[in-house]
């Protein structure tokens, strides 16, 4: 029982070898493990999907380099998706350290599907303020984002030519890593019925169901896994795919911990009750 | 009484009591004011990010100063700091923005804030492997029934849930939609009953904590 | 030739803030320190790009809305914060920040999130199925839970059982919340691992 005490008093340093060991290894070795999307990420999909042509869809920027790998996934899948159904992305940004993120993934995605700025999609860049700038494009987006992201002016764009506010805009897509989405849907949605859909990184997935179960919200991406599914369904499996292996092993690894991290808890517990007893 | 709290106080009212009229009625003047008021926001909400940014300049600056311990790091921090502030001025003066692609801005961003940020975030999985195992003990049932959910919607949300069971992501989905959600529902409830009681009580003064 | 330093000077950086792993080290300072330094000057040039030049200056200069000197007054005394004589004024900044904010939040809240989440737990509890079920386990779970977060009263008798039952649930949320986050830090170290092996070694192989 000696060895129990032992294991559970384990260098950490151990511990993180095996993490790394786990992501590194099924990221080299590729094995071939099923997705299959979940209903509130196919709701998403659809409802882009059953858009007419031409219609707007606001895509804000509320994360950073910090949940890059979970949200950048959907970001480049949705994107190929809009413009595969000739929508128009408007991106604006309310994360700072996002902006070049959102930009990075707009860019990359116009020039692979030849779609052209100022026709096809629009970049408006950050502006501070989140609450009022979400109240405020209730009435005239021109109020906070009269020029794009390199400051031209909005009116010199065709596509900008009949946007105003969110009665322009089909839908609303949030990609958030923080609590900004609550404000998304207490002003927006709540104030001026906007539809919206939400791809939250995988700590604030869980809080949002309320969203998606009262109909706040069309549908939830939750995570590195909700993007490898958006990517299952637009049918261009890519990073989140790719780490979906790494990710069910190190689940499967955390687990065993647990799991052995208390065995010997217990055993030590029983042994001291014991010692104890005597 | 310029220096007392009873402008802020009476400023705080007036614009609070602004914004709740024009939710009711939107039309002139208070959908006006309304729309007015909200552009101001935004831009002094812009100026406190030179607050922040002041305050840990000056923090550093006296470290170095006084050369407390690791003062020499505080050199690497306002060297980087003026490092992006010129790059900043200089690719607005070269290409009219500083978040030109070709702009060695947007390089540093690229290639220094990225993996900075990234990989500083990224430490936190090797701690949550740590604390799973050295931690997270079942002393009670609840403590019990925490960690044997959280087994499931690991299991559940990955793809080798499916290949153990077909019903194991569907369990996972039931647990998110059904109990999960209650009890966030009622947690959110319990928090935006306390925000609403604080932001009335903040209207009308009786709150005032954020004025000292 | 940039992109390739870029890379270089990245995947250091990544390795400087790993080591941190073996034990805290100069290198991870340097580049602890380094990202502070470089995020405060991101943040004040971006400040300048998006706030002050498109939402102030330009206004002002070539549509002549001379009105917004206001809103940079306000934002102006917001600074005097550092200067502990004139320190007050700030405190006008404030108040009309706070203020705008308290006033969205009433309406907000109650029409964004108190209402909507209240009618969506109204919820119907006819038949003898699944979805019944359901139902009558999200309205228990609501307001159990509200019931545990209810300390105006001594949680006993019908109060404290309630609150047990309430705790149940909060844990099964916790439970999933805490799923849910282990899989979002791995989703993070996942993409730092890809960055290093396919953008780095990747590089250095020629792929």
């Amino acid at each position: 029982m000696k060895i129990f005490e032992k294991l559970a008093h384990i260098d950490r340093r151990y511990i993180y070898i095996l993490i790394a060991v786990v992501v590194i290894v099924p990221l080299l070795m590729k094995p071939n493990l099923p997705i299959i999307p979940t209903k509130p990420v196919e709701d998403i999909y659809n409802y882009v999907e059953n858009l007419p042509q031409g219609s707007n869809i606001l895509i804000s920027i509320d994360y950073d380099a910090a949940s890059m790998p979970e949200q950048q996934p959907f970001l480049e899948a949705l994107l190929r998706q809009c413009f595969r159904n000739k929508l128009k992305p408007v991106m604006i940004v309310q994360w700072q350290l996002g902006a070049p993120l959102g930009t990075q993934g707009l860019e990359k995605i116009a020039k692979e599907c030849n779609a052209v700025y100022g026709v096809d999609y629009i970049n408006l860049g950050y502006r501070p303020g989140y609450v009022a700038q979400m109240v405020g494009i209730g009435r005239e987006i021109r109020d906070y984002f009269s020029v794009d992201y390199k400051n031209v002016s909005v009116d010199s764009f065709p596509i900008m030519k009949n946007i105003h506010n969110y009665n322009d805009f089909e839908l609303l897509v949030g990609l958030e890593a923080g609590s900004t989405y609550l404000l998304w849907v207490e002003y927006a949605g709540g104030r001026f019925k906007q539809k919206i859909a939400l791809a939250l990184n995988a700590v604030s997935a869980p809080d949002a169901y309320y969203f998606y179960q009262s109909k706040q919200i069309i549908g939830l991406v939750g995570g590195m896994k909700g993007s490898a599914e958006y990517e299952v369904l637009e049918k261009r499996p890519d990073l989140a795919v790719a780490g979906m292996a790494s990710q069910s092993y190190s689940h499967i690894l955390i687990i065993l911990f647990i799991i052995f991290g208390n065995i010997a808890f217990f055993v030590e517990k029983n042994r001291k009750r014991k010692e104890g007893g005597k | 009484m310029l220096k007392g709290k009873n402008i802020p106080l009476a400023i705080t009212f007036i614009v609070g009591l602004i914004m709740i009229i024009s939710f009711f009625i939107p039309h002139k003047p208070f959908g006006d004011i309304e729309q007015i008021s909200l552009r101001w926001y935004s831009i002094i909400a812009g100026f406190t990010m030179v607050l922040g940014v002041d305050s840990l300049l000056g923090l550093h600056f006296r470290k170095i100063k006084r050369k407390e311990e690791n003062w020499i790091h505080s050199i690497f921090l306002i060297a980087g700091f003026v490092m992006v502030f010129i790059a900043g001025v200089w690719g607005t003066i070269q290409y009219g923005s500083a978040f030109d692609e070709r702009s060695f801005f947007t390089y540093i961003y690229n290639y220094f804030i990225v993996p900075l940020q990234a990989t500083m975030f990224s430490l936190l999985a090797f701690f949550v492997a740590s604390a799973a195992y050295r931690a997270f003990r079942a002393r009670n049932v609840d403590a019990a029934l925490l960690l044997i959910t959280a087994v499931i919607v690991m299991l559940g949300r990955v793809p080798v849930g499916e290949l153990i069971s077909p019903y194991l992501p569907k369990f996972t989905d039931w647990i998110m939609e059904v109990p999960q959600m209650a009890a966030k529902r009622g947690i959110g409830l319990g928090i935006y009953l306390g925000a609403l009681g604080v932001s009335i009580r903040i209207i009308l003064g009786i709150e005032r904590s954020y004025l000292s | 030739m940039a992109t390739t330093i870029g890379i270089w000077i990245a995947a250091g950086l990544t390795l400087f803030i790993y080591s941190f792993l073996y034990k805290d080290n100069p290198f991870y300072k340097f580049a602890e320190h380094l990202y502070v330094g470089i995020t405060a000057g991101y943040w004040l040039i971006y400040t300048w790009a998006y706030t002050i030049q498109p939402m102030l200056l330009d206004p002002i200069i070539k549509n002549k809305e001379f009105i917004l000197i206001i809103p940079a007054f306000f934002g102006l005394i917001m600074l005097t914060r550092w200067f502990p004589s004139i320190s007050w004024l700030s405190r006008w900044s404030i108040a009309f920040t706070v203020g705008i904010g308290a006033g969205l939040g009433v309406t907000g809240s109650i029409q964004g999130f108190i209402l909507p989440q209240l009618r969506s737990t109204i919820l119907p509890l006819t038949g003898f199925d699944f979805a019944t079920f359901n139902n009558l386990l999200i309205i228990f779970g609501v307001i159990t839970t509200l019931v545990y977060f209810y300390f105006s009263k001594e949680h006993k008798g019908l109060l404290g059982h309630g609150a047990k039952i309430g705790m149940t649930f909060i844990m099964i949320a916790f439970g999933a919340s805490f799923g849910y986050t282990v899989m979002a830090r791995i989703s993070l170290l996942i993409g730092r691992i890809y960055f290093l092996m396919f953008d780095w070694i990747g590089m250095l192989f020629g792929k």
